[in-house]
């Protein structure tokens, strides 16, 4: 018994050398997926500043009933490419195109919140700097030679990199040198609204998913006694 | 029967063996009434198997067995086909809790010997399924050609690889191509809706009928059928299995599954255990991930794959994972010959035993958990620590099982 309380003890350390490991911490992003406005807004920059290089090929415009618009208001105010109401959000640039520009095709972005997570994104989108090395004139603090260059650094400004030495160790920290249209607080709502849109184009059905979810687990609870009453019931001749 | 002769049952009587089979399987198949929470397990693995029976079906009425269609087809599932979401959740989390129920099945086994004559053939088909099981999980995992399914696929095709003189023929051979591809895909498609189902559903079918021939082990480990009433020549310890039973797995039924929907509906992706998150990502032939690691049910075996770092005995480091691995499940089969103690359950046996079946859970849990991992000089070292443990858990039973105090069993069930 005392080898068995040694590797459990060993097995409750083992996830603290797992985290040891890692220096990025990526910031918590403040979303809310039954935010409608905010989803709203987040779908309104994501088709300005994101669906002209990336593509969403897996998300039908009118899909987007599901965040409060009408298939009017989706047709006005999010198809900018002619498209129609009933079309998947494909984007208009080619694939040879695209690698000729930037070395490699932009990714479709239909379901990468489910594999980034959102809070990678969200410190993604606001960790650019400028960087003269790389053949796009910007770089990433989480994404290094990253091929992306900074779309929204009109909105952000333009941020560069200090490298501290603090105790022994590199400290890496982003700078705004010149300022943007929105001030930084706007740019992190601007930022939290396109997430919290991105983590909605992943799984489009999430809500209604955990909406249906309670109503099953009430269903099955209630069985849970009727049944368990049942099986008393026959089992009272067993001794 | 004779009475019924006039009757619409009695119709089907006399041209099928309705009745009696109802009777011999379960309202007159009596089981030891002393069955403890480790008895749900088998009913419930029979649930999930019909729910990835129906669910798989419903799937592959949209599914698109071809490289450049599958990523999109099952995004296509998720979005617009009705209750597609719903369908494909359903699928993935019972590919993972068919492992769970069918874990802790297993389990149950060893802890109460299940396995010990005259139950080591109705073992052996289970063993049969579980590889059949296996397979199903590796060739449906592939299915979405996500990053992992690509590259999980590509590590364990390439094991076959390692096999002396043969193995690249064999992997090309496996492929239908020199690498994995949409050949692959196609064919591996046929073996997982196909193939595989129909065989693992006659191999349950054969697990039951052996089941009911030999009759259920108890946690008592002791035969019901040597103690029967002189009268009825009913086992005075047994009930029947209908009703007893079959209200009494609705109960643990409605139970799992409010496990099995609140996974479903809230948490689908188990935080990356059940859904890993670069598999939302579409397979690329050109990129290797930083890290692959299988589905949680397979880490442990993936393990031991993993832990032989050096060549000896004029073998292969990679052949010798190999070996290890299939060697890690195969080794299951031998339980009933190695196991030489005078008594079946844990309730008997002595503290050895005990110690060492804790320690074999222990290092199937350690082992699993560093297969989620990348491995380091530490984790390699541990996995190479934990997978000479599981091993000795089997190898030295012989011994231990024989050398240790046990207890008397008694005449009748208990509690």
């Amino acid at each position: 018994m005392r080898l068995i309380k040694f590797l459990l003890f060993f097995i409750s350390l083992a996830p603290t050398f797992v985290f040891a490991s890692t220096d990025i911490t990526l910031d918590k992003a403040p979303i809310d997926t039954s935010d409608d406005a905010s989803l709203q807004r987040g779908a309104q920059s994501f088709v300005n500043y994101c669906l002209t290089c990336h593509g969403a090929s897996y998300m039908r415009y009118n899909r987007h009933q599901d965040i409060g618009l009408s298939n009017q208001e989706i047709s006005e105010r999010l198809i900018l490419t002619g498209q129609k109401v009933g079309d998947v959000m494909f984007t208009s640039m080619k694939k040879s195109e695209a690698e000729e520009w930037f070395g490699v095709a932009p990714p479709d972005l239909s379901v990468i919140a489910r594999s980034r997570g959102a809070d990678w994104l969200y410190t993604y989108l606001r960790s650019f700097y400028r960087d003269e090395s790389s053949s796009s004139g910007w770089n990433n603090l989480i994404f290094d030679k990253v091929a992306m260059p900074h779309v929204l650094y009109q909105l952000q400004g333009l941020q560069t990199l200090n490298v501290k030495s603090q105790d022994g160790s590199e400290v890496k920290e982003l700078n705004l040198s010149v300022p943007g249209l929105l001030s930084k607080e706007e740019y992190d709502n601007f930022a939290a609204d396109l997430v919290n849109y991105i983590v909605y184009l992943g799984e489009p059905h999430a809500n209604y998913r955990k909406k249906l979810g309670a109503f099953v687990l009430i269903f099955l609870l209630g069985m849970l006694g009727l049944t368990y009453l049942l099986k008393r019931e026959y089992w009272r001749d067993v001794h | 029967m004779s009475k019924q002769e006039n009757s619409f049952m009695g119709w089907i009587d006399e041209r099928f063996p309705m009745t009696a089979t109802w009777r011999a399987h379960l309202s007159e198949y009596y089981a030891p009434k002393n069955f403890n929470f480790w008895y749900y397990f088998g009913s419930l693995a029979m649930l999930v198997l019909v729910n990835q029976l129906i669910t798989g079906i419903f799937l592959t009425m949209s599914y698109k067995p071809d490289a450049s269609l599958a990523f999109a087809s099952v995004e296509y599932i998720m979005r617009d086909v009705n209750f597609g979401w719903l369908i494909r959740y359903m699928h993935s989390t019972g590919a993972s809790m068919f492992f769970v129920v069918v874990y802790l099945h297993m389990f149950r086994g060893m802890m109460y010997g299940s396995y010990r004559k005259p139950r080591e053939l109705l073992w052996l088909i289970g063993m049969a399924i579980f590889f059949v099981l296996m397979s199903l999980a590796f060739t449906g995992y592939i299915l979405p050609w996500g990053q992992m399914s690509y590259w999980g696929a590509q590590v364990i095709v390439s094991m076959f690889g390692a096999i002396p003189y043969i193995g690249d023929t064999l992997s090309n051979w496996i492929l239908g191509d020199f690498m994995l591809s949409d050949a692959a895909l196609n064919r591996f498609f046929a073996y997982h809706v196909v193939t595989l189902p129909l065989l693992i559903i006659v191999l349950v079918f054969v697990h039951i009928i052996a089941l009911h021939e030999v009759g259920s082990n108890n946690p008592d480990g002791i035969e019901i059928k040597a103690n029967k009433d002189p009268k009825t020549g009913i086992p005075v310890d047994g009930i029947p299995f209908h009703p007893y039973y079959s209200v009494k797995d609705i109960v643990g039924i409605v139970a799992f599954l409010i496990v099995f929907t609140g996974i479903i509906f809230f948490v689908p992706e188990m935080g990356g255990y059940f859904l890993e998150h670069n598999n939302f990502i579409p397979a690329n032939t050109l990129q290797t991930p930083d890290h692959i690691a299988p589905v949680w049910y397979f880490t442990p075996y993936y393990s031991m794959l993993r832990a032989v770092t050096v060549n000896f005995l004029g073998v292969d480091a990679k052949l010798w994972g190999v070996i290890l691995m299939a060697g890690s499940v195969i080794i299951f089969c031998f339980l009933p010959w190695l196991d030489r103690s005078p008594v079946k359950s844990i309730r008997y046996k002595g503290p050895i035993f005990k110690f060492a079946l804790a320690l074999f859970v222990i290092s199937f849990l350690v082992l699993g958990w560093l297969g989620t991992k990348a491995p380091t000089p530490l984790y390699t070292l541990l996995a190479q620590i934990f997978t000479v443990i599981y091993f000795a858990f089997f190898i030295l039973m012989p011994l231990y099982s024989k050398i240790d105090k046990t207890k008397p069993e008694p005449k009748r069930v208990t509690k």
